[in-house]
C-alpha cells in the first residue's frame, strides 16, 4: 500500500530523542510515556483481567454444572455474573484493544508515539484502581454487586447493598480512562499522519479505531450519568427511577442501553480493522472494498445510536417505537454483511496460508457471523418475547464477544507478536491453542442456543431439570475452553524470551508502515516521519 | 414443559440426537397452545431458515476459497480489488431480504399489542421472589409461591419432576377466551414469561404493562421470572392452569366464596386465642415460606444484605414490640423490607412475630394475638 523514502536531513531536528533509552525497573513502567511500554502495559493488564473474569465464569459453569445449589449460593451466583461481565467488557476486552491502538497506530501512521504521552501514561495507570475498587467490594459484608453488569434500577439503587458506591465510583474510573485512551487516538491519527498519509490511505485498523474513539467519546459521558444518577437515587434521596417520587425505572434502561449499544460497537469495530489486517495478509491479495469497508464502519457507528431499545422490547413501549426499533437493528445487518462479503471476496482467489493469526481471522469470519444472524433474529421483535432474557441472548453475545472481539484480540496478538518481540512465536503451539479453543468455545456457547429457545433464562443459579444434560456439556466446554487458554500464555511467555528472529516484514504478505521498521521496533517508532506515495 | 418435546424441530434435533433422547430437552421454541404463539414460532422458523441459508452460501464460498484457492496448490494471487457492481448487487439483496421478514414481523407484532375487547382481566404483581394474581372482574385474588421444597434445592432430597416449576397456587384461566395481563411491580422489575403464550412483559414499580393470550388448549404451562430481580430471581417461577370455560367458572365461583368466607372467619378469630404452642408451629410455617428467604431460616440474616433477626433488638426487647409489628405490617420504605399486610392473614402475621420473638433464643416469652395485629392495622388507616 505505501512505500517509505526517510530524509537523511530530518535527524538533525530530533537530537538525542532517539537516543535516550527507557529507566530501568519499575520506574519506567510507572512514569512511562511511551506508546509501546503503555501498550505493553494495557494488553499485559487485559491479559490478567481476561483469568480473573473467566475465573468468575469457571465458578458460574460450576455451579451450573449439576441442578441445585451445591459450591455457591443465590446471592453469590448474582455477584459472579455481574462482576464477571463488568471485568471482561471494561478490563479485558475494551483495554485489549487500547493496548494494541497503543502499539500499533504510531507505527502505523508514521509517528514517533501517541499525541498525549503524560495522558496516555495515566489513563493506563488509574485502571487498576479501578479494578481493585471494584474486586476489593466482593469482601464487603453483604458482598459485591449482584444485579448484573447492566445494574437495572430499582435492583441496583434501593435494593443494593453499599457495594453499590463503590461500583460506581470504579465505573467513573473506568469511564475516565477510555475517554482519555479515546482523545489520544483522536489526536493522534488527525495530527501526527506521515506526510501523504491521506485519510483514504489509513489502514483499517486505524480508521476503525478512530470511529470507536468517536463512540467512546460520544457514549461513556453517558455511562458517567447513569451510575451518578444510581448513585444520588440511592444516597441523595433523589427519584430518577422511582416512579414514588416522579421517576421512571424504564429511563434508567433508555439511558443505560444508549450507552449500552454503541458499547456493543466499541468492543467490535477494532476487531474489524485487525481481520481486515490480517486476511490481505495471509491470501496475499489486496483487501477488496477498501473504501465501502470505511462507510461500512461508519454507518454502523452512526446507526449503533438508533437501536438501543432493541435491549428493552419486553419493557412496555409503544407499538410504534417497538417497529422503529426493530427496522433499524435490521438494517444494521446490511452494512455487516458487506463487510463479511469484502473478506471473502478478499479470500476469493487468494493464494492463502493458515498460520495461527489467520486461524483466528477465519474463526472470527464464520463464529462473528453466527453471532450476528442471531442478532438479526433477535431483532425480530414477536420472536425477540420469546428470545429475550434467555440463554438464547447470552448464546448470541458470547458468539459475538468471545468468538468475535476476543478472537480477534488473539489474532492480532499472533500476527504483531513477532513484530513486538523480534521473536515469531511457536506455531506447533498457536495452533494447539487455536484448535483447543475452536473446539471447546463451540462446545461452551452453541448449545446454549438450544437450551434458550427451551426455556432457560439467564442469570439464574439453578434450573429446571430439563436443561440438566446440556448445561453439564456447556460446563466442560468452559473449563476446557479456560484450559486452552493457558497455551496462550505459554506461548506468550516462550515468545518473550525467545525463539526465531523474526524479519522486519515477519510475513510474506504483510504492508504497511509497522512492517518496514525493524522487529523489534525501536523504542521511538518513526523519528524522521517517512513519505507515503 | 415435557409436553413441548414432541414439537422438537427436526433439523436441530439432526446436530444433537445423542443428548437430546437422554433428557426431555425440547431443542426449539415451543409452538405454544396459542394462535400468536404458533404465529411466533413460524416466524422464528422462517428467519431461521433465512439465516442458515445465507449461512450456507457465504461459508461456503469461502470454504471452497480455503480448500482452492490456497498458497499450497501452488495458485498465483489475483490482484483484484473492487467491484462497484457486486458490492451495489450484496448491498440491495440483504435489503430485500430484510423487507421480507420485517413484513411478517410487523403484522404479528401489531396483532401482540391489541389489547382490547378482552374478556378476563387479571392484575399480576410481581414481588421478591413471587407473583401475586388478582382477578379484576372477581372478588379473588392470590400469592403464588415456588412450591419445590429447599431440601431440593439443597441437594438432601430426590428433585421432583417439576423441579422450580411448581407453585402452590397456580394461576387459573379460561380457555378460548380473550384474557388481558395487566403487570406491575411492588418492589423491583420482574418479567412474567409464559414461553406456551408467547407472553413475556416486564412488572415494572408504579406503572403497569399491558399483554393478552387466548389459549387453544386446556393443560398446565409452566413459565418463570425472565428479569433479574435479585438473590432468589430463579426461584419464582409461573404456572397457568387453562381450563375450559364452564370448569373455570365453576372453579372462580367457588374460590371466591372460599376468600369471602376466610375473610369472614378471620373476623370471628379476633376473639380467639392460640396458644403459645400453637402460634410457634404456625409462626415457623409462616417464618419459613415468607421471611427466611432474606432473614434465613436461623434468623441470622446476611450480613450486609438482610439485618439478623436472631439477638436483634427489635425482636427481643418488649419496647420495641409495636416497632416490629409496624414494621411486619407495612415494611420499611427503601429497603427490600415488604408490606405483608396485605399477603398475610392477622393470625399469620401474629404468630410470625410470636415465633421471631421467641426462636433462635430470643426468649422473650411474648406472645402476639391476632387482635394486636387487627389493632395495630386499624389504628394504622386513622
Amino acid at each position: 500500500m505505501s512505500t517509505v523514502t526517510t530524509d537523511p536531513h530530518a535527524h538533525g531536528d530530533h537530537h538525542d530523542e532517539h537516543h535516550h533509552s527507557p529507566p530501568a525497573g519499575l520506574k519506567r513502567w510507572l512514569y512511562t510515556t511511551n506508546h509501546k511500554d503503555i501498550g505493553t502495559l494495557y494488553l499485559l493488564f487485559a491479559l490478567t483481567m481476561f483469568f480473573i473474569g473467566g475465573a468468575m465464569a469457571m465458578v458460574i459453569r460450576a455451579e451450573l454444572f449439576q441442578p441445585g445449589l451445591q459450591l455457591v449460593q443465590a446471592d453469590f451466583f448474582n455477584q459472579m455474573t455481574t462482576v464477571h461481565g463488568l471485568i471482561m467488557v471494561f478490563g479485558a476486552v475494551m483495554p485489549a484493544f487500547t493496548g494494541l491502538a497503543n502499539w500499533l497506530i504510531p507505527m502505523m501512521i508514521g509517528a514517533p508515539d501517541m499525541a498525549l504521552p503524560r495522558m496516555n501514561n495515566w489513563s493506563f495507570w488509574i485502571l487498576p484502581f479501578a479494578f481493585s475498587i471494584l474486586l476489593a467490594s466482593l469482601f464487603m459484608e453483604g458482598g459485591g454487586p449482584g444485579f448484573g453488569w447492566t445494574f437495572y434500577a430499582p435492583l441496583s439503587t434501593k435494593y443494593s447493598g453499599d457495594s453499590t458506591a463503590l461500583f460506581v465510583f470504579s465505573v467513573h474510573i473506568m469511564g475516565i480512562s477510555s475517554i482519555m485512551g479515546a482523545i489520544n487516538v483522536i489526536v493522534t491519527i488527525f495530527n501526527l499522519r506521515a506526510p501523504g498519509m491521506t485519510w483514504m490511505k489509513m489502514p483499517l485498523f486505524v480508521w476503525t479505531w478512530l470511529i470507536t474513539a468517536f463512540l467512546l467519546i460520544a457514549v461513556m459521558p453517558v455511562l458517567a450519568g447513569t451510575v451518578t444518577m444510581v448513585l444520588t437515587d440511592k444516597y441523595f434521596g433523589t427519584s430518577f427511577f422511582d416512579a414514588a417520587g416522579g421517576g421512571d425505572p424504564v429511563l434508567f434502561q433508555h439511558i443505560f442501553w444508549f450507552f449500552g449499544h454503541p458499547e456493543v460497537y466499541i468492543m467490535i469495530l477494532p476487531a474489524f480493522g485487525i481481520v481486515s489486517s490480517i486476511v490481505p495478509t495471509f491470501a496475499r491479495k489486496p483487501l477488496f472494498g477498501y473504501a465501502s469497508m470505511v462507510y461500512a464502519t461508519s454507518s454502523i457507528a452512526l446507526l449503533s445510536f438508533l437501536v438501543w431499545a432493541h435491549h428493552m422490547f419486553t419493557t412496555g413501549m409503544p407499538v410504534f417505537a417497538e417497529l422503529f426499533f426493530m427496522y433499524c437493528t435490521m438494517l444494521i445487518a446490511v452494512p455487516t454483511g458487506v463487510k463479511v462479503f469484502n473478506w471473502v471476496a478478499t479470500m476469493w482467489r487468494g493464494a492463502m496460508t493458515f498460520e495461527v493469526p489467520m486461524m483466528f481471522a477465519l474463526a472470527f469470519i464464520v463464529l462473528f457471523t453466527i453471532g450476528g444472524l442471531s442478532g438479526l433474529m433477535l431483532a425480530i421483535t414477536p420472536a425477540d418475547f420469546q428470545y429475550h432474557d434467555t440463554y438464547f441472548v447470552v448464546a448470541h453475545f458470547h458468539y459475538v464477544l468471545v468468538t468475535g472481539a476476543i478472537f480477534s484480540i488473539i489474532a492480532a496478538a499472533y500476527y504483531w507478536l513477532p513484530k513486538w518481540t523480534g521473536h515469531m512465536y511457536d506455531e506447533t503451539l498457536g495452533q494447539w491453542h487455536f484448535w483447543c479453543s475452536l473446539i471447546s468455545v463451540n462446545m461452551l456457547f452453541f448449545p446454549m442456543h438450544f437450551v434458550g429457545l427451551a426455556g432457560m433464562p439467564r442469570r439464574i443459579p439453578d434450573y429446571a431439570l430439563q436443561f440438566a444434560d446440556f448445561n453439564a456439556f456447556i460446563s466442560i466446554g468452559g473449563f476446557a475452553f479456560g484450559l486452552s487458554q493457558l497455551i496462550f500464555v505459554w506461548v506468550l511467555v516462550k515468545c518473550i524470551r525467545g525463539g526465531e528472529k523474526a524479519t522486519a516484514q515477519v510475513w510474506e504478505g504483510a504492508e504497511g508502515l509497522e512492517w518496514e521498521l525493524p522487529s523489534p521496533p525501536p523504542y521511538h517508532s518513526f523519528t524522521t516521519p517517512p513519505h507515503v506515495k | 414443559m415435557a409436553k413441548t418435546s414432541r414439537y422438537r424441530c427436526t433439523l436441530l434435533s439432526l446436530l444433537f440426537v445423542e443428548t437430546a433422547t437422554a433428557a426431555e430437552l425440547p431443542l426449539n421454541m415451543t409452538k405454544g397452545v396459542t394462535d400468536i404463539s404458533l404465529q411466533v414460532y413460524d416466524l422464528h422458523m422462517t428467519i431461521f431458515y433465512i439465516c442458515c441459508a445465507i449461512g450456507l452460501v457465504v461459508f461456503g464460498a469461502m470454504f471452497w476459497a480455503i480448500i482452492h484457492h490456497r498458497k499450497a496448490k501452488g495458485v498465483q494471487p489475483a490482484q483484484f480489488h473492487e467491484s462497484t457492481k457486486v458490492e451495489i448487487l450484496w448491498t440491495a439483496i440483504p435489503v430485500v431480504i430484510l423487507v421480507i421478514m420485517a413484513i411478517p414481523a410487523t403484522k404479528t407484532l401489531i396483532a401482540m399489542e391489541d389489547t382490547s375487547d378482552s374478556d378476563v382481566t387479571i392484575l399480576v404483581t410481581g414481588s421478591q421472589w413471587k407473583w401475586h394474581y388478582k382477578y379484576l372482574d372477581y372478588p379473588v385474588e392470590y400469592y403464588s409461591l415456588l412450591a419445590t421444597p429447599q431440601k431440593q434445592i439443597q441437594n438432601k432430597i430426590a428433585k421432583g419432576e417439576n423441579y422450580l416449576l411448581e407453585v402452590d397456587r397456580p394461576l387459573v384461566i379460561p380457555t378460548g377466551k380473550k384474557v388481558r395481563f395487566l403487570m406491575t411491580s411492588d418492589d423491583v422489575i420482574h418479567s412474567w414469561w409464559v414461553p406456551a403464550f408467547a407472553v413475556k412483559k416486564d412488572a415494572n414499580p408504579g406503572y403497569i404493562n399491558e399483554s393478552w393470550a387466548n389459549v387453544n388448549e386446556p393443560g398446565i404451562y409452566r413459565g418463570q421470572c425472565a428479569e433479574l430481580c435479585g438473590k432468589d430471581h430463579g426461584f419464582m417461577p409461573v404456572v397457568v392452569i387453562a381450563k375450559e370455560p364452564a370448569e373455570f367458572d365453576s372453579w372462580i365461583r367457588q374460590e371466591a366464596e372460599t376468600q369471602a368466607k376466610a375473610k369472614a372467619a378471620e373476623q370471628e378469630l379476633l376473639s380467639m386465642n392460640m396458644t403459645m404452642a400453637e402460634a410457634m408451629a404456625l409462626g415457623e410455617k409462616t417464618y419459613l415460606g415468607y421471611c427466611a428467604a432474606c432473614h434465613q431460616p436461623g434468623g441470622q440474616g446476611l450480613p450486609g444484605a438482610f439485618p439478623a433477626l436472631k439477638g436483634s433488638k427489635m425482636a427481643t426487647t418488649a419496647t420495641e414490640l409495636a416497632a416490629h409489628i409496624d414494621i411486619v405490617l407495612n415494611g420499611k420504605s427503601g429497603t427490600a423490607m415488604q408490606a405483608f399486610g396485605k399477603q398475610l392473614t392477622l393470625q399469620e402475621i401474629a404468630a410470625v412475630i410470636t415465633y421471631e420473638r421467641n426462636a433462635w433464643d430470643n426468649n422473650t416469652g411474648d406472645l402476639v394475638q391476632a387482635a394486636a395485629i387487627h389493632a395495630a392495622k386499624t389504628g394504622n388507616k386513622e
